[in-house]
């Protein structure tokens, strides 16, 4: 009896999760359904016409898109932005938590409290000084620019994680690898940089999948020439029903790289979001 | 907060310089300082100076020129604008992280029970990659008003059918004079009074002949059919004959029926019975008492369609935008407060299974309170969030409902950057943003702290 019981509560909770699948997937289908659809298709009915008429789908959107210089262009803008921001971050902040973590410095312990207190600064408080800053050295407008905030607000949780991850490197190892006369630079490539790999990767995916995703710092940094995907897109938006031709293959151009990214990596993308939250 | 991936750190090896070899204590420091140079300058640089920028820039007037004081903060609670973007963020605030929370504590327990949950996992948390801009425009799709494009008016609109029924006629309308007397709620009822054994053909107009329900037949035969002694018979039609000709207030030959449309027969004010017209328009009541009757063609029938809801209206854009957000982000909290779910000791949800707890029991009195810590991590690390929300509000909120749906790091753009162009109420807005979040910057102070210990 109780048996039948559990067997149909479980019936329950399966159907119960079935749907709510179902219901988190049809936002991204619909997009990518309605991507596929000509804007006039899209003013007269919705994306779920197709299964009636599926004479509506075409892949003319996108060989529209490739021909839109100012989509590539966003497009490449935002790989110019995202790579450069995910490396440098990565790398200054390796340097930094091994010096926080093993390395003797005046005011290390208050300067690295410095870093913990500053992981929930908002980025809005820095929009305006830095925008008069980089306006003051030419930086406003670049890439450049956009690169460099993306990497100074990167650092308090990059430097926070990497530092305490390296801290638990146990100190016999490094002892030795002193004890051979390594430098302290040979010991961070040759010891830290691969012992720390773990927590460098989940590092660097929810570094890159900040900045890739971000519309706010580059909407402020960007010029015309330097605007990634999701400024271009988000300036197209005023006309959202004319547009739709553009936006939803834009938009499902602008997710299909950290989506692919989330199924290649995914504990270390799962691990990297978690830590990261708190941004 | 940063917690689950981050464990606590054990004591760093301060130690380490003084240790076996010593080396010149002056250049490894120097070296020391290289390696966190970079980090140190752009933090001082472009985080540390632009927070006393801000809070300095926070004082001035709107060119910068003019100290006043604490006006901009006094002028953030005077203005309707920032004061309605106050309130946003507190509703965001409370609501979000609360739905979010309990949402991801049910989600968690329940997918425990399947074989499939890592799928299930994957496919909730995969919103989390999906940048705010896009999560924008599927949710500006998804709301579009129009239940024949928005997917979401579709469903409402289908279930609200469904249960009320649609209205096919809500263009038809009666000729004055012709037998039918309008009534206040919309109705149609029949001037004369009628009884048993007696026919009665009810015209309207006003109905496109394309708007026809596919099906409709000609009227013409049954208004000539003869009713039986307690037998009330009809048809409703169309009183107009396509390409002209024709004769008001008559059935003529061409003319069509009015299918599916409700009658009832009225006596002494109640409905005592009701029917629905059959393809060709016609109806009929049996085994009515002698008496007199009218018949009454109810306001359904002509109520206009069922429109659905304004998801971007003022009134429910800021709900619609943290159903938005609701997707993105339940994926996190489930994955956060599962990975908790599974430290909890198995005896324990054993003993009590074992004195016969149900589930719901053992949910209640012990799985929560167990819980508790990381229930309080999730939503205070959601909190942080939601107070930041800055993109999905820009995205998904039509430009004239833009300043019903503002939000502080909305505001905080339009004020300072979108046409406001006022700084120093922007720099107020924005330290406003960074007192909300001391809190926390506290809370991970100590935390870190007390670690280290």
């Amino acid at each position: 009896m109780n048996a039948i019981r559990r067997g149909l509560g479980n019936g329950l909770v399966q159907a119960f999760l079935v749907v709510t699948g179902l219901v988190w997937m049809t936002p991204l289908a619909g997009l990518f359904l309605s991507s596929l659809r000509s804007a006039e298709d899209t003013a007269t009915g919705g994306w779920w016409t197709v299964f009636t008429s599926p004479g509506q789908l075409s892949f003319d959107n996108y060989s529209a898109l490739l021909d839109n210089s100012g989509i590539t262009q966003a497009f490449w803008n935002t790989v110019l932005i995202s790579v450069p921001a995910t490396v440098l971050v990565v790398v200054i902040a390796a340097l930094a938590g091994y010096a926080f973590a093993w390395l003797d410095f005046p005011l290390r312990e208050p300067l690295f409290l410095l870093v913990v207190a500053l992981l929930v600064v908002p980025v809005q408080i820095g929009l305006l000084p830095v925008a008069k800053l980089f306006g003051q050295l030419g930086l406003f407008g670049t890439i450049p620019g956009v690169v460099l905030f993306h990497v100074a607000y990167g650092l308090p949780f990059a430097v926070f994680l990497l530092r305490n991850y390296f801290a638990e490197i146990p100190k016999e190892m490094l002892e030795a690898a002193r004890m051979d006369g390594g430098s302290e630079w040979r010991i961070f490539i040759r010891l830290v940089l691969p012992v720390g790999r773990p927590a460098i990767a989940s590092l660097a995916i929810f570094q890159f999948l900040w900045v890739w995703n971000d519309m706010l710092v580059a909407l402020l940094f960007a010029d015309s020439t330097a605007q990634p995907l999701t400024v271009e897109l988000q300036s197209q938006i005023r006309q959202f029903g004319s547009n739709i031709d553009v936006l939803a293959p834009g938009a499902f151009l602008s997710l299909v790289v950290p989506v692919a990214v989330f199924f290649a990596f995914q504990r270390h993308f799962v691990q990297g979001v978690m830590a990261g939250s708190v941004k | 907060m940063t917690a689950t991936l981050v464990k606590e750190a054990s004591r760093p090896a301060a130690a380490s310089t003084d240790d076996v070899r010593r080396r010149p204590r002056r250049r490894g420091r120097i070296i020391a300082l290289l390696f966190v140079l970079p980090a140190l300058l752009l933090l001082g640089a472009l985080v540390v100076y632009p927070v006393l920028f801000s809070v300095g820039r926070s004082f001035f007037d709107a060119s910068g020129t003019r100290f006043v004081g604490g006006e901009n903060y006094a002028e953030m609670f005077r203005d309707p604008a920032t004061l309605k973007a106050v309130r946003n963020t507190a509703i965001w605030v409370v609501v979000a992280p609360t739905l979010l929370t309990g949402l991801g504590l049910i989600l968690a327990v329940l997918v425990e029970k399947v074989r499939w949950a890592t799928a299930f996992k994957l496919l909730l948390f995969m919103p989390m990659a999906v940048s705010f801009l896009a999560a924008g425009i599927i949710f500006r799709l998804a709301y579009d008003e129009d239940p024949d494009k928005g997917v979401l008016n579709a469903a409402v609109v289908s279930v609200h059918d469904a249960f009320t029924g649609t209205s096919s006629y809500p263009t038809a309308r009666a000729r004055d004079g012709q037998g039918l007397t309008k009534q206040p709620d919309g109705a149609y009822r029949t001037t004369a009074a009628l009884s048993p054994g007696d026919t009665v053909t009810l015209g309207l107009v006003g109905v496109q002949p394309k708007d026809l329900p596919g099906g409709a037949e000609p009227a013409h035969a049954a208004a000539g059919r003869t009713p039986g002694p307690d037998e009330l018979r009809g048809v409703v039609y169309l009183d107009f004959t396509p390409g002209g000709g024709g004769e008001q207030g008559r059935v003529d030959r061409r003319e069509s029926g009015l299918p599916e449309m409700r009658v009832e027969a009225v006596r002494d004010g109640e409905a005592v019975a009701s029917t629905t017209t059959a393809s060709d328009g016609s109806f009929r009541f049996d085994g009515l008492s002698e008496g007199s009757y009218t018949v009454r063609l109810p306001a359904s029938n002509f109520a206009p369609p069922y429109e659905g809801v304004s998801w971007l209206g003022p009134a429910l854009v800021t709900p619609a935008i943290i159903g938005a957000y609701l997707w993105i982000w339940t994926g996190f909290a489930m994955v956060l407060i599962g990975a908790g779910l599974s430290t909890l000791p198995r005896d324990a949800l054993e003993a009590a299974r074992m004195d016969g707890a149900n589930e719901w029991q053992i949910f209640r009195r012990i799985t929560v309170p167990l819980l508790a810590p990381v229930l309080t991590v999730v939503f205070v690390t959601l909190v942080i969030n939601v107070m930041k929300v800055f993109d999905l509000v820009y995205i998904i909120a039509p430009g004239p409902v833009q300043e019903d749906a503002t939000v502080l790091a909305t505001q905080m753009w339009l004020v300072s950057f979108g046409g406001g162009n006022n700084q120093g109420l922007g720099s107020a807005l924005g330290v406003l943003l960074l007192l909300l979040v001391v809190p926390a910057m506290v809370f991970n102070v100590r935390r870190f702290r007390r670690s280290q210990r």
